[in-house]
């Protein structure tokens, strides 16, 4: 038994959910997924991040949620930062649209559907080389289609999943879309947490999100996981660029045993640019991936890359970054850039930039570096009175306000800010008693 | 051979985003052999891109106009070729070649040069010691030679430079784009000097300047000013400093 | 043979044959029939005169390499090989040993000639026995081998006066069983990887190094490789084992004649060093890369990798790669022993249709172990190329370092530069550093260079060697003269 499992139960349960998806695109995607089964590390992709902690579990259809505790989630979340409570907001519980926790109105020239229309989903993802997409591709039962008419500038909104999965392992598997018309823009704000005192059945969430982002628009993608600890999250993102488009991203994955969080952005058109930032701070025995593919499929195209890793305990973090410059691609700038704090001698970090590069005239770079604090920085610190655990946290804070700081909207970057301080607090001391 | 470089009805163009645009617009210039001349002009105007297309950089298409080399056709010739003839080209940002020897390249250069000349080429030797005269005669340090091609040299070392391979390359067109630029008073002596001592019947040079004491030191025989990709007022010394009291306005309202 | 001669006349006549060690030399040889099976081990183990460990050593080898497939990771294609279709054993035939010059296979003479070497060295080379004292003069001592076999190896005298052994490995295997028994196979197992699986059971020659206790080796060894037959494999394999204090200095060279059909080489080579033991390995690659069409070449499958088993032992690899066809090679460092260091320092010439796949391990396990790597890598024409490499710092590795700096040349639209580092850290206190960069050769610094007279190849070729610096600097210096040259030759016909 195994994730796979429900589907040889018969896609019955499905079929017709999401219309957007043909049973043919389902029964399509099942036999992917037999083809390729689940990934095994001797998949390149794969190398480093297994996936022993799906074995042993069958993954039932998710129940309901006691609404108190979707309540009480919101609430905490929104407790912290009040400008967030204020911006139109999709809730999910358990991978379905709540209406009830969701805001009706949403911002002048965006629509959003359950998709009720046809979405084509066959253009961006790739069920037949990505095992994991096409498991969503099989069991997406729910998700949002957004789309951003042709020059409004939708200002910020949140995408929310709440998460429980009470006394019987269960997986969902959202399906979402994200289209901005010519010179559009939209900053899509998007939280991944689980409510508390579930029950101690562990979940697997698994969506999958297509952005398309026309000429001149601008997509921005923030991303908070802070699952439960038994949580298995596997997000895919799929982002096509335009010419002049861009799409700026920055992930913070804090939560769930095993995280991966995938991003195919592929740079279409010209002078297009793709962000691809983020950050990581993980302890106990968590694993947190964060893999990327950046194609550069037009010239003069720009991308950045910045994500740096806090670990503790026996955490282990992997970065798989690929930028691929196609012949045509010229005057492509591209830099890539992964770091890693380890501040136990039992934490594991894996990198793998990887630069596949076909035109000549481009500026291409990338860098990696691993270590501990510096310790000239920490002596400074407390030869000018500071204790030294709070000198410690001081500087791990200030490697990642760093990337942070990438992120332009300023609510967003107090919300990401504070949750970096929160979980630094909960693990750097927990780390520093292990350790 | 009344003249060693003769520019007529020169208009070129460069390749931008919206277009070609055209940079020089009928460009006429005579400079006969051993002579010094001035090209004086604003910010704009053309000066480096005449420089630049004097040398052979593919950056800018000649859509008409000639420019004779001692009776030759300069604009057909490869850029190592118009070194070899004699054309050559102190840059206003000397380029930095990481990894190369400064002293091999110069030697490189220089041989290349000989070979095409027809003249032996020198050996280890007889190289360092041409380079060790010239670097003396510049007051330069050997240790310039021992560096990477202007990898991490000041903005004063990369003319001396500029100076050492123009004194090693022994054109007979010497272009010097703003190589003034940027120098304090006694870096503007060493380019001056550099220039003073190649001065013979066998030795011209056109000197791109903003400035008029590089042109004090130098004493050109012709001055002429450049506005808007043309040569508009060419005369003696005198029009350097009338430049200079007066500025370019009175010269570009009498253009226009 | 004819046809070689023909294509090659053909070539010439357009102007293509930039490859200039492309010679092919006609000696007698002996071959074993086409195909590999055990039969065939136990013939090559014969005429060896090998031991019998010796074989069951080769027959487990090849029962292993049976149940393997061939790797399929590297960022590299080529058809199927067919590895029935090759002699495994071709040695030129033997005959009394020499007296003087003139006694000499007039054909080996000019191989050694046309490979650049010296003629009181091609002497020795070919046997020809030499008055006292007179070899002193020589700085190196090589070894070549000549289609799987050593043909011949200088120095040996001067060498062995300071207890270095410097011979054929089929004659170390004879001579010192125990010290090859030892270490044959420790540091690339029998069934390391496909490719070594295969050298283990076929190889026939190499070269053996053994430098005791405290010895600095007097000279450099050099060992020169050459394939010359057709439809023959080269499958040499190189131990150098090198005692507490001692250090030597070992230089590679490769050549192959032209032909257009592709010719497979898959070496090993093991380094063993001891407590505060030094090896410095450089290799010139030249094996021929094909024509401009990507017809013929070497594919070039070898598996390069040193132990720094004891303390403060230091191990490094230099190499020049400008030939093959397909290249595949991680020359590697098992960084055991307490700040033990391991370098790697390498120069990649892809042009035409030439593929390679190249780079390192760096294997941290001991405390204070510390590694560098400096790949250059130059992509012309339409090949590909490709730096992997793996840097790991296991849990016990405290205080390890590691830089890398890999830095990537492409010379027209269409080649591929392509760099994948796999970084894996397990030791809190270790540092780690990696940089890359890709870029082209600037219009500025080209024109700059014509403008002051070079041609754009003599442009191209200053300015890569110049790209190239950091590496070509670890190079012997009669080896660092010749590898300028070769960047040179390897990138003609790439500008312009």
């Amino acid at each position: 038994m195994n994730a796979i499992t429900p589907i040889s139960r018969g896609l019955a349960p499905f079929e017709g959910r999401l219309t957007g998806i043909t049973n043919d695109v389902r029964a399509a995607a099942v036999g992917e997924l037999e083809r390729l089964g689940l990934p095994t590390q001797k998949v390149e992709a794969w190398h480093y991040t297994n996936l022993r902690a799906l074995s042993g579990h069958a993954f039932a259809t998710p129940g309901m949620v006691d609404e108190g505790k979707v309540t009480a989630a919101l609430a905490a979340l929104f407790g912290d930062t009040e400008a967030l409570a204020k911006l139109p907001r999709l809730v999910l519980v358990n991978g379905r649209l709540s209406a009830a926790h969701s805001t009706t109105r949403l911002p002048e020239g965006v629509s959003c559907t359950s998709f009720a229309t046809t979405q084509d989903f066959g253009t961006q993802s790739a069920p037949d080389r990505e095992a994991m997409v096409a498991l969503n591709t099989a069991l997406a039962e729910d998700g949002v289609c957004l789309s951003v008419g042709a020059g409004v500038k939708a200002g910020a909104f949140l995408l929310i999943s709440v998460a429980g999965a009470g006394n019987e392992d269960a997986s969902f598997h959202p399906r979402h879309a994200v289209a901005l018309g010519e010179g559009a823009s939209l900053t899509l704000f998007e939280l991944a947490v689980s409510v508390e005192d579930a029950g101690p059945a562990m979940y697997l969430h698994n969506p999958v999100l297509s952005c398309d982002v026309a000429e001149d628009a601008h997509l921005t993608h923030v991303k908070v996981q802070e699952e439960a600890e038994n949580a298995v999250h596997l997000a895919t993102v799929y982002a096509d660029v335009e010419p002049r488009g861009s799409y700026d991203s920055f992930t913070l994955g804090l939560g769930a045993v095993l995280a991966r969080h995938e991003v195919h952005a592929a740079l279409r058109g010209s002078h297009a640019s793709v962000h691809v930032n983020g950050a990581q701070i993980l302890g106990a025995r968590q694993v947190g991936d964060i893999t990327s593919v950046i194609l550069h499929g037009a010239p003069d195209g720009i991308s950045r890359q910045t994500v740096r890793n806090v670990l503790m305990d026996h955490a282990r973090a992997v970065f798989q970054g690929k930028v691929l410059v196609e012949r045509i691609a010229q005057k492509t700038d591209g830099y890539q850039m992964n770091q890693a704090l380890l501040l136990s001698p039992n934490a594991e970090i894996d990198a793998k930039p990887e630069l596949e590069i076909y035109a000549d005239d481009v500026k291409c770079s990338h860098g990696a570096t691993v270590g501990a604090l510096d310790e000239d920085q920490l002596f400074y610190l407390r030869a000018r009175g500071i204790p030294d655990d709070q000198a410690r946290r001081m500087l791990v804070e200030a490697f990642l306000t760093e990337t942070v700081e990438l992120v332009q909207d300023e609510a967003v970057r107090a919300f990401l800010m504070q949750r970096v301080e929160r979980a630094l607090k909960a693990r750097v001391s927990a780390g520093e008693k292990a350790a | 051979m009344s003249e060693l470089l003769k520019i007529s009805g020169l208009h070129a163009s460069i390749e931008t985003e919206g277009g070609p645009k055209e940079i020089l617009r009928g460009v006429d210039l005579v400079i006969p052999p051993g002579e010094v001349h001035a090209i004086m002009g604003p910010n704009g105007c053309g000066k480096s891109t005449l420089s630049y297309v004097l040398a052979g950089r593919e950056d800018y298409e000649v859509t008409a106009g000639e420019a004779l080399f001692k009776g030759r056709d300069l604009l057909e010739m490869e850029p190592e070729e118009r070194a070899a003839a004699g054309v050559f080209l102190a840059f206003q940002t000397p380029v930095e070649l990481p990894g190369v020897n400064n002293a091999n390249f110069l030697r490189t250069a220089v041989n290349a040069v000989r070979r095409a000349r027809g003249e032996a080429e020198l050996d280890a030797v007889g190289f360092l010691k041409a380079v060790r005269a010239a670097t003396k005669n510049l007051s330069m340090s050997d240790d310039m030679l021992k560096r990477n091609v202007n990898v991490g040299f000041s903005g004063g070392e990369k003319k001396r430079n500029e100076v050492l391979q123009m004194t090693m390359l022994k054109p007979t067109l010497a272009i010097l784009d703003e190589t003034d630029s940027g120098l304090d008073v006694d870096a503007l002596k060493i380019v001056a000097e550099g220039v003073q001592n190649l001065r013979s019947p066998d030795f011209s040079a056109l000197v791109i300047t903003h400035h008029q004491k590089l042109l004090d030191y130098l004493g050109p025989d012709r001055v002429h000013v450049m506005a808007k990709g043309r040569i508009i007022r060419s005369g003696g010394p005198e029009l350097a400093k009338q430049i200079n009291e007066e500025g370019y306005t009175a010269f570009l309202k009498e253009a226009a | 043979m004819p046809a070689v001669t023909e294509t090659r006349e053909q070539v010439e006549k357009l102007g293509q044959s930039s490859y200039k060690w492309g010679f092919e030399t006609d000696i007698e040889m002996d071959f074993a029939p086409k195909g590999l099976n055990e039969d065939i081990i136990r013939l090559i183990s014969t005429r060896k005169e090998e031991p019998e460990w010796m074989l069951e050593w080769r027959l487990e080898a090849y029962r292993s390499w049976l149940k393997m497939k061939e790797p399929t990771w590297a960022h590299v294609s080529y058809p199927p090989i067919d590895y029935q279709d090759a002699h495994y054993y071709a040695a030129p035939k033997k005959k009394a040993g020499p007296k003087s010059l003139d006694e000499v296979d007039p054909e080996l003479l000019r191989t050694y000639e046309k490979l650049g070497i010296p003629l009181h060295e091609q002497a020795m080379l070919a046997g020809v026995e030499v008055p006292e004292g007179e070899e002193a003069r020589l700085p190196v001592a090589v070894d070549a081998v000549f289609d799987s076999v050593s043909v011949a190896t200088t120095f040996r005298k001067t060498l062995s006066e300071a207890g270095v052994i410097f011979c054929p490995i089929s004659e170390a295997i004879r001579d010192y069983p125990d010290l090859v028994r030892q270490y044959l196979g420790s540091v690339v197992p029998v069934a390391d990887n496909f490719f070594a699986a295969l050298n283990s059971a076929v190889f026939t020659d190499g070269s053996f190094v053994f430098v005791p206790k405290g010895v600095r080796c007097p000279m450099e060894l050099s060992t020169y490789f050459r394939i010359n037959a057709r439809n023959t494999g080269q499958f040499e394999r190189t131990l150098i084992v090198v005692e507490d204090g001692a250090s030597v200095s070992y230089l590679e060279g490769c050549t192959a004649p032209m032909r257009d059909e592709n010719q497979l080489h898959a070496a090993v080579v093991e380094l063993v060093a001891m407590e505060d033991a030094k090896i410095k390995y450089s290799t010139v690659q030249n094996w021929y890369p094909g024509d401009e069409n990507g017809r013929g070449g070497i594919y070039n499958f070898v598996t390069k990798r040193g132990a720094c088993r004891g303390a403060r032992s230091r191990i490094s690899w230099t190499q020049v790669e400008t030939g093959s066809a397909v290249t595949w090679k991680y020359p590697s460092c098992i960084l055991q022993g307490e700040g033990s260091v391991g370098e790697f320092y390498s120069v990649a010439v892809t042009n035409n249709h030439q593929q390679a796949d190249t780079g390192t391990k760096m294997i941290h396990l001991g405390r204070n172990t510390r590694s560098t790597i400096i790949a250059k890598t130059i992509s012309a024409g339409k090949s590909d190329s490709t730096y992997r490499g793996q840097v790991k710092i296991m849990p016990k590795a405290s205080g390890a370092r590691n830089f890398t700096q890999c830095d990537s040349l492409l010379i027209g639209d269409q080649c591929g530069a392509h760099t994948v580092p796999y970084i894996e850290n397990r030791n809190m206190t270790a540092r780690v550093e990696h940089e890359a960069t890709t870029s082209k050769i600037s219009e500025d610094q080209m024109f700059y260079c014509r403008q002051r007279g070079l041609s754009e190849e003599d442009a191209v070729g200053l300015i890569v060697n110049g790209f190239c610096k950091d590496v070509l600097k670890e190079l012997p210096m009669e080896f660092a003269v010749e590898a300028q040259k070769l960047l040179q030759i390897s990138l003609e016909g790439s500008v312009g």
